[in-house]
């Protein structure tokens, strides 16, 4: 049979099924029956129903579970994928609670207002933005001595002592008087009925006492992913269920009108049953294999959008060289996103203007996980949803009014993910889980949908392009006194909503505003212009692109006024104590600064290039050394200071630098998503580059806690990168590089 | 029916020969350790061993290997070369998502099975997997440090 789907959107279920909230946690924190547990003391169901207003981070019980033999069940608001989250929830609570955060197992939390520890009040929840460890360091922290408290409080009961006679020791409340102590795990069962303290009234750690945050404690997933027992979307399975594979519309807005072999499709092996969904055919099968190769010999007849504008279609003649052409094309004043001092009147007294073009490209988050979905609906009417996803509760509101499900009775289950970079916030048509549960209902068995890598590069959103026109003015010293920037583009804000906002979006401009140089006169503004293309988040966002222009375009002032890249810099931020004592870092880092070209121990010609960026918080400089070997460049070293206020866990954030430092490699070198006739010219690794091991440099990261407010890390590392490269090479080469990626891009030394 | 050899357990399986073997991992044995990142011999990170030899899964038809040895991660640290990896790769804490992962430590195994002290071209010919966290330099770290070998300066 065919199914089709297309126009059926909010599924009947019928009436919602009264269902406790508390089993789905239970069931989704594996809570086993028995355990002496603390946690879960009241079910969340329950507290919507009597109307209790939840603060969240505060409900000890929503977030820790401690068994009896000591290990600790730690709900975390934020999803792990890679950037090493869990051990970091693991570290500031464990630092409170007084227990080694190696007897943690954390797992995601699910949806709930409890985990909206993001900002204070109703607050939110999302993984993004570098923001996860920033904005709940404080409730974390909290949460973690309140526990800590209710256990000490359980054991001066159990002992008929005072509380102020006991101490804890990592997993034990200690009463020295009397040399006797009791495991956290034994506490826990007593330490359950026990009112949670107030949160104004628990003591916090000086940070002088501190055994585990700011040290690089063990990652807690290490083990289980160099085993492959680390289960992902993508590994997801259940009882009775059968797989789908998908063929997307060649682009976004075109449905499915009919299959031309259909009879054919319906007699390959294996085949379940063929369905029609909005803007893609789908064939379920007992296995992937016999999906997949059953969906792709389907030949759909495909229509156009009755409405293209509204739904942001991709038209048959958009192409990305055409686009970068309209972007350098645009003209006007723009909207103003930074004005100080007048830098339109300082260009007329300048001793020397300079001017410059800077583009980049569009790119895909290539997260190595494809997107994949598992939808089950369950006998009592309640629906249980498998999904990587970087925000739970924005995803079940959507699965809701899909559903006409209320939020109560669905399950969102957000296991680990295999890479995000930004691929798994809410974007129009670019997650499987509308297939997943449009199939789970239509075939009346779970289903599990997953992308193909070629299907992914159809629906992925990308990072946007951007066309900048910079011009500086310079005085007789050689100093520049004033910068302008248009920057022609899309931010991914206004990507998502289709249309230009009230404000600008900030993630447009981010890099190219916000520098931190002395420079008096200042103008950046953007000029807006519309695209069909479907637009993310991607690693550092607008920085990833922004700071490029901005550093490279720095560089060629240095040049014009004679001075050295890093000197001016230096000098530009002489009274900004945190960024030059920053930039002397990384300076110090790579050995002194020197700029080059000379000539390696091994021959070899080279150059070095610096760059800064401030980014989500946290401050960073690059510098990059550089040589061209067979017409490409080789990037041998990356020196990176990072100034995120305070620090964690020191040898995640040199992961994360250095991962964000392959990210900026990747699209500098390598890497853009092309499109002609409206689609995707690449759709697998084979045509899209990404970095690969051969092209990586050394990096070496240089912490300097400047105890500042506290910034991100997951996302920092990258912006300052490509400018550092880019300058290099250009210093090496004597031809600036205006460009990304260098691909195609001629380089002789 | 296709009988397979998979960490030492015989698997009689119900699939076309030309079902690839990373299909029949993953569904039929319900192992899903070995990942799907590409399908097309791109990315690796559907590496398994056949015979101590590393090869892509993805590419490779169930009944070319229905009489050779297939190792998943599954079975990794039976294996004595393996288990050495897997405490390598905890002791540099290489993983970030962890999906490339089981690919990564297949291919450092089979290269170290192969050659117990690789050299830098060995190894820059062996660990080829993509690894979009960027973990390539703690990889090497790892594999230079199996090989009892320094890392050179390029
Ligand atoms: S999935 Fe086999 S190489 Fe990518
Ligand atoms: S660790 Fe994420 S792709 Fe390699």
């Amino acid at each position: 049979m065919i199914t089709d789907l297309s126009h059926d959107l909010a599924l009947d279920t019928g009436a919602p099924v009264n269902i406790s909230r508390r089993r789905f946690l239970m069931a989704a924190a594996g809570a086993s029956a028995g355990a002496f547990v603390l946690g879960f003391g009241l079910p969340i169901g329950q507290a919507r129903a009597e109307g209790a207003v939840v603060t969240p981070g505060t409900r000890v019980a929503a977030f820790l579970e401690i068994r009896a033999d000591g290990t600790i069940r730690l709900q975390s608001p934020f999803v792990e994928g890679g950037q090493g989250i869990f051990t970091a929830m693991a570290q500031i609570v464990g630092e409170e609670l007084d227990a080694d955060p190696a007897t943690f197992v954390v797992e995601n939390a699910s949806p709930g207002p409890d985990y909206k520890v993001m900002g204070t009040g109703a607050g939110r929840r999302i993984t993004g933005g570098s923001n996860s460890v920033r904005s709940s360091y404080a409730t974390m922290r909290r949460l973690g001595a309140s526990a800590r408290a209710m256990l000490v409080q359980a054991a001066a009961l159990q002992w008929g002592v005072p509380v102020g006679e006991l101490t804890t020791a990592p997993g034990h409340v200690i009463h020295a008087a009397s040399h006797r102590s009791l495991a956290y795990g034994e506490l826990a069962k007593t330490a359950l009925d026990l009112p949670v303290p107030a949160p104004e009234t628990v003591v916090l750690k000086d940070k002088a006492q501190f055994r585990w945050i700011g040290k690089s404690v063990a990652r807690l997933d290490v083990r289980a992913k160099s085993t492959g027992k680390a289960a992902y979307a993508i590994d997801a399975k259940v009882p009775g269920m059968v797989h789908a594979a998908v063929q997307h519309a060649p682009r976004f807005g075109m449905e499915p009108d009919s299959i031309g072999n259909a009879d054919a499709i319906r007699a390959m092996p294996g085949v379940h049953s063929v369905h029609l969904l909005p803007g893609c055919v789908a064939v379920v099968a007992e296995r992937f294999w016999h999906a997949r190769r059953a969906v792709e010999a389907a030949r759909v007849n495909w229509r156009e959008p009755a409405d293209p504008a509204a739904i942001r279609a991709m038209p048959a003649d958009f192409s990305t060289e055409g686009f970068a052409a309209r972007l350098a094309a645009a003209d006007g004043p723009g909207d103003v996103a930074e004005h100080v001092g007048d830098a339109a009147h300082a260009m007329t007294t300048a001793a020397s203007v300079i001017r410059a073009t800077y583009q980049s490209q569009f790119l895909n988050h290539a997260q190595l996980e494809p997107p994949s979905a598992l939808a089950r609906f369950n006998a009592d009417g309640t629906l249980d949803v498998w999904l990587a996803n970087q925000a739970p509760d924005l995803f079940v509101a959507d699965i809701a009014q899909r559903t006409g499900l209320t939020a109560e009775n669905i399950a969102l289950h957000s296991p680990m993910i295999g890479g995000f970079f930004g691929r798994h916030f809410k974007y129009a048509g670019a997650s499987p889980y509308p297939q997943a549960i449009a199939l789970a209902k239509a075939v009346g068995r779970p289903v599990k949908v997953i992308w193909t890598r070629e299907e992914e590069f159809l629906r992925d959103t990308l990072r946007p392009m951007a066309v900048v026109q910079f011009r500086a003015g310079l005085d007789a010293a050689g100093l520049p006194v004033a910068i302008e920037a248009f920057s022609a583009c899309e931010g991914p804000g206004e990507g998502q909503a289709n249309r230009r906002g009230d404000k600008l979006d900030a993630a447009a401009l981010e890099g190219v505003t916000g520098k931190q140089y002395a420079i008096p006169h200042r103008h950046i503004a953007q000029r807006y212009v519309k695209s069909p293309m479907a637009l993310g988040y991607w690693r550092s966002v607008g920085h990833s692109m922004n700071d490029f222009f901005y550093e490279c375009f720095l560089d060629e002032i240095a040049d014009k006024g004679g001075k050295d890249p890093y000197d001016l810099r230096l000098h530009l931020l002489a009274d900004n104590r945190r960024l030059s004592t920053l930039l002397k870092a990384v300076a110090e880092a790579s050995g002194g600064w020197k700029a080059g070209p000379y000539v390696a121990p091994d021959g070899s010609r080279r150059a070095r290039g610096v760059a800064m960026a401030s980014p989500f918080g946290s401050e960073t400089a690059a510098i990059a050394e550089v040589s061209i070997e067979g017409g490409e460049v080789k990037v041998h070293d990356i020196w990176q200071a990072i100034d995120p206020g305070t620090v964690v866990n020191p040898a995640i954030v040199a992961a994360q630098v250095t991962g964000a430092s392959a990210l900026a490699l990747s699209q500098l070198l390598v890497e853009t998503a092309v499109y002609r006739d409206g689609v995707p010219v690449a759709r697998n690794f084979d045509g899209y580059q990404v970095l690969r091991p051969d092209r990586m440099a050394r990096v070496h990261t240089r912490i300097v806690e400047s105890g500042e407010k506290m910034g991100g890390i997951g996302e920092p590392g990258l912006p300052a990168v490509p400018p550092a490269v880019a300058n290099a090479v250009s210093r090496l080469t004597g031809k600036r590089v205006r460009a990304m990626p260098l691909a195609g891009q001629t380089v002789n030394a | 029916m296709i009988k397979l050899h998979v960490n030492g357990t015989l698997h009689t399986i119900d699939a076309e020969g030309e079902t690839p073997l990373l299909w029949v991992i993953r569904d039929n044995l319900g192992m899903t350790g070995t990942k799907y990142g590409c399908g097309i011999a791109q990315c690796g990170a559907c590496s398994v061993m056949i015979d101590g030899v590393v090869t892509r899964s993805c590419v490779t038809p169930v009944e070319s290997v229905a009489d050779k040895a297939i190792t998943t991660i599954e079975g990794i640290e039976q294996d004595p070369v393996g288990r050495r990896v897997v405490e390598a790769w905890v002791r540099h804490q290489v993983p970030q998502c962890g999906y490339c992962q089981s690919g990564q430590v297949m291919a450092a195994t089979s290269l170290i099975k192969a050659k117990a002290h690789p050299t830098d071209d060995d190894i820059n010919a062996a660990m080829i997997n993509l690894c979009r966290c960027g973990t390539y330099t703690t990889i090497r770290a790892a594999v230079h440090d199996l090989a009892g070998s320094a890392e050179h300066a390029a």
